[in-house]
């Protein structure tokens, strides 16, 4: 991976993010900044970004994006980097949900592939929600293994529109680098996700007479995964997940918390007042307090990957921030402000000193 | 090769401290280092492990023989103690829970059932081997005898194959997990065999098997479509027959309640002798029949392993060959046997 012929380097120099405003988003485009060689980053999204940016540019555009092919065509970015997938059921309805990843996806790639484009590298974000969770399955999923049965939840059947078309995408465009990375449980300080909120309280539900293994991958992990498939220009299928499984009971243990079975018949009724303390456990993860899910991480391996965290020091990593956090306090806490941004980055006033504006 | 005392060095140093029983790389390029046995190991003695690790770090100070680069330790790498909590395997199976199992299995193996073995030296003491045996009794009790037999006798974890039904009952569904079942799902199996070299056992006739009445006890039923042949051919490894006898007359089913089968969702619904003989105490308790089982020559595949697919004709003669084994291996047994409790 590490030989390129010729002069010019690999990698992404003029880089689309989707879903700007969005956790991944943000902190993918935070990324590629710190990236001295990426020259352009454009960001997309309906909402402001939530992260600081320095260089990136945000625009503001519907959710299904349907201006984007004169965005592509004017920026002539390389790489796009399509994060704006909902994978948590909990964020948004299932209409909405599916304008933003089916529609959005269908008119992504339409860009992408319109004529004269210049587009060369397109990864997108999908998740391990994909494989669903049923007692069936195996232990561990690759990326080639088939879900036991077919998807019935919308998140799952929502992802399987786009991950088929990604498929399609891939197909129909061999002279590009089409990358599909499916992420783990994420877990970290920063993200927000039903476990990470299930975490947080003071006990931990889980189903009676249950303990399934969990996976998780820590969110560093999934940045520096996403930006190595871009400089590595990887295509094809990627799971992304920490090593090892642990048991839910542990998971509970690693973070000093006691767990609280609930019965396992009726579980949405006995899950519904925790809506009250804002976690809400929609149907997946029910599926997974029950069965766990495992996937087989090897592939990116292969491809020179090297996780930090494996699924056991993600969770310790996760409790650990989260204590120093709660006597500290929050000191990252950003507002985007359009003026300042702005002025930040269009005043001559400013002195830029990047490698580029020499 | 369990039995084999390796220490944290013996696994590949720092780098494997902090990942713990995960499914690293080393894990994969080294399978034999990290056997259950070694991760229960390493869960057991962090104290040891961050003790070497303290021994080896002065080292790095000490003078270096001249033109060698001073090492500089890997800073990824974090020190202290694993953070995992648990001995739970990637499987389920936690050495712990099988410890104390086995503990108390220990007077039913030896006592109750007084299971006796012929050509325990057939199973291979290291290297991955699918088990294959008849499986009998309402509840049958062929699965924990082989499996505390095995793991007594030669000291080798052994991993058994069962329904899905299983994951999905509660309580129960766990146990068996930690105890060493999983999914019969052929990936589980060939993960199992090729790249961990473990010893799986497996029960090719199903649910048919403990499914059938007393009357037609020790005749097999069909070997399902052959597929533990195929999943031994892929993973390169042989298959060893073990013949049970003692399992049909420990639960003999007198008939089936088909509706109760269907309402609670299991395979079959007994009526057993042991229900009728010693009330509510008959669901778990068995007759004292004598086991006696017979090991019966590996039978190793002259086809090459990870083939995309085998020929169907071929895997079938196999699994025939297998199951008609199995049955005359039996039908000797029983011609032998004097008595059902006694042998």
């Amino acid at each position: 991976m590490s030989t390129t012929n010729g002069t010019e380097r690999r990698g992404p120099k003029r880089v689309l993010v989707t879903g700007l405003g969005t956790f991944w988003g943000g902190l993918a485009a935070q990324a590629l900044e710190a990236d001295p060689s990426v020259e352009v980053i454009v960001g997309l999204d309906t909402t402001e970004p939530t992260v600081e940016l320095e260089r990136t540019e945000y625009v503001r555009v519907d959710a299904n994006y349907s201006t984007l092919a004169r965005i592509v065509k004017a920026t002539e970015v390389d790489t796009i980097v399509h994060t704006f997938l909902v994978v948590d059921p909990t964020l948004m309805s299932k209409r909405a949900m599916h304008e933003v990843n089916v529609i959005g996806t269908m008119n992504l790639f339409a860009a992408a592939s319109a004529a004269q484009s210049t587009v060369r590298n397109v990864l997108v974000k999908s998740a391990t929600v994909v494989y669903g969770c049923a007692p069936e399955d195996p232990i561990w999923f690759t990326e080639t293994t088939p879900r036991s049965n077919p998807p019935r939840r919308p998140v799952e059947r929502s992802l399987e529109s786009v991950e088929a078309y990604v498929k399609d995408f891939a197909q129909d465009n061999p002279h590009m680098n089409v990358s599909l990375m499916r992420f783990s449980n994420v877990i970290g300080d920063d993200i927000e996700t039903p476990l990470t909120r299930v975490l947080r309280l003071p006990v931990v539900p889980s189903i009676l007479g249950y303990d399934p293994r969990f996976q998780f991958v820590h969110e560093d992990d999934v940045i520096r995964a996403i930006t190595f498939a871009l400089n590595n220009e990887l295509s094809g299928v990627y799971n992304v997940a920490g090593d090892g499984l642990l048991p839910w009971s542990e998971v509970a243990t690693i973070c000093g918390k006691r767990t609280v079975p609930i019965l396992p018949v009726g579980t949405n009724i006995w899950t519904s007042p925790l809506k009250l303390l804002g976690v809400d456990l929609p149907e997946e993860y029910l599926a997974l307090l029950r069965f766990g899910r495992g996937v087989d991480n090897r592939k990116l391996k292969a491809e020179g990957f090297e996780y930090r965290y494996s699924s056991a020091e993600a969770v310790r990593d996760f409790v650990e921030t989260s204590r120093l956090r709660d006597v500290v306090g929050n000191s990252t806490d950003y507002r985007y402000e359009r003026d300042v941004e702005q002025f930040f980055r269009h005043s001559p006033a400013v002195v830029r000193s990047r490698p580029e504006d020499s | 090769m369990v039995a084999e005392p390796e220490g944290p060095e013996a696994t590949d140093g720092p780098s494997a401290a902090g990942t713990g029983t995960g499914t690293d790389a080393s894990e994969i390029q080294t399978p034999e280092a990290q056997t259950p046995e070694t991760q229960t190991q390493e869960a057991q003695i962090p104290e040891t492990q961050a003790a070497t690790e303290a021994a080896r770090a002065p080292k790095l100070d000490e003078p270096q023989r001249r033109g060698e680069l001073v090492p500089v330790p890997k800073e990824e790498t974090p020190p202290g103690p694993s953070a995992r909590r648990s001995d739970v395997d990637e499987w389920g199976r936690s050495e712990h829970m099988r410890e104390i199992a086995r503990r108390m299995y220990d007077p039913v193996y030896r006592r109750w059932f007084r299971a006796h073995w012929v050509g325990l030296e057939k199973i291979p003491t290291d290297g991955g081997a699918l088990l294959v045996a008849n499986h009998a009794g309402a509840i049958p009790a062929d699965a924990p005898v082989i499996m505390h037999g095995i793991e007594t006798e030669l000291e080798r974890p052994v991993y058994g194959l069962a329904d899905n039904y299983f994951r999905s009952m509660p309580v129960i569904g766990t146990l068996w997990s930690r105890l060493g079942g999983l999914p019969a799902h052929p990936d589980n199996a060939y993960r199992l065999l090729k790249e961990q070299n473990q010893l799986v056992l497996v029960f090719p006739e199903g649910s048919k098997g403990p499914g059938k009445n007393f009357a037609e006890r020790y005749q097999l039923r069909r070997f399902g479509r052959g597929g533990f042949v195929e999943i031994a051919m892929r993973a390169g490894v042989p298959v060893v027959p073990i013949a049970v006898m003692g399992s049909e007359e420990a639960m003999p089913t007198l008939a089936h309640i088909p509706g109760l089968a269907k309402a609670i969702g299991a395979p079959y619904a007994p009526i057993t002798a042991n229900m009728l003989a010693l009330g509510p105490l008959g669901i778990a308790g068995y007759f004292p029949a004598k086991f006696t089982l017979k090991v019966l020559d590996p039978v190793h595949f002259d086809v090459p392993a990870d083939q995309e697919r085998y020929s169907r004709s071929k895997v079938m003669e196999e699994s025939e060959g297998i199951r008609d084994h199995i049955q005359s291996a039996l039908y000797e047994m029983l011609r032998n046997r004097e008595s059902v409790w006694f042998g």
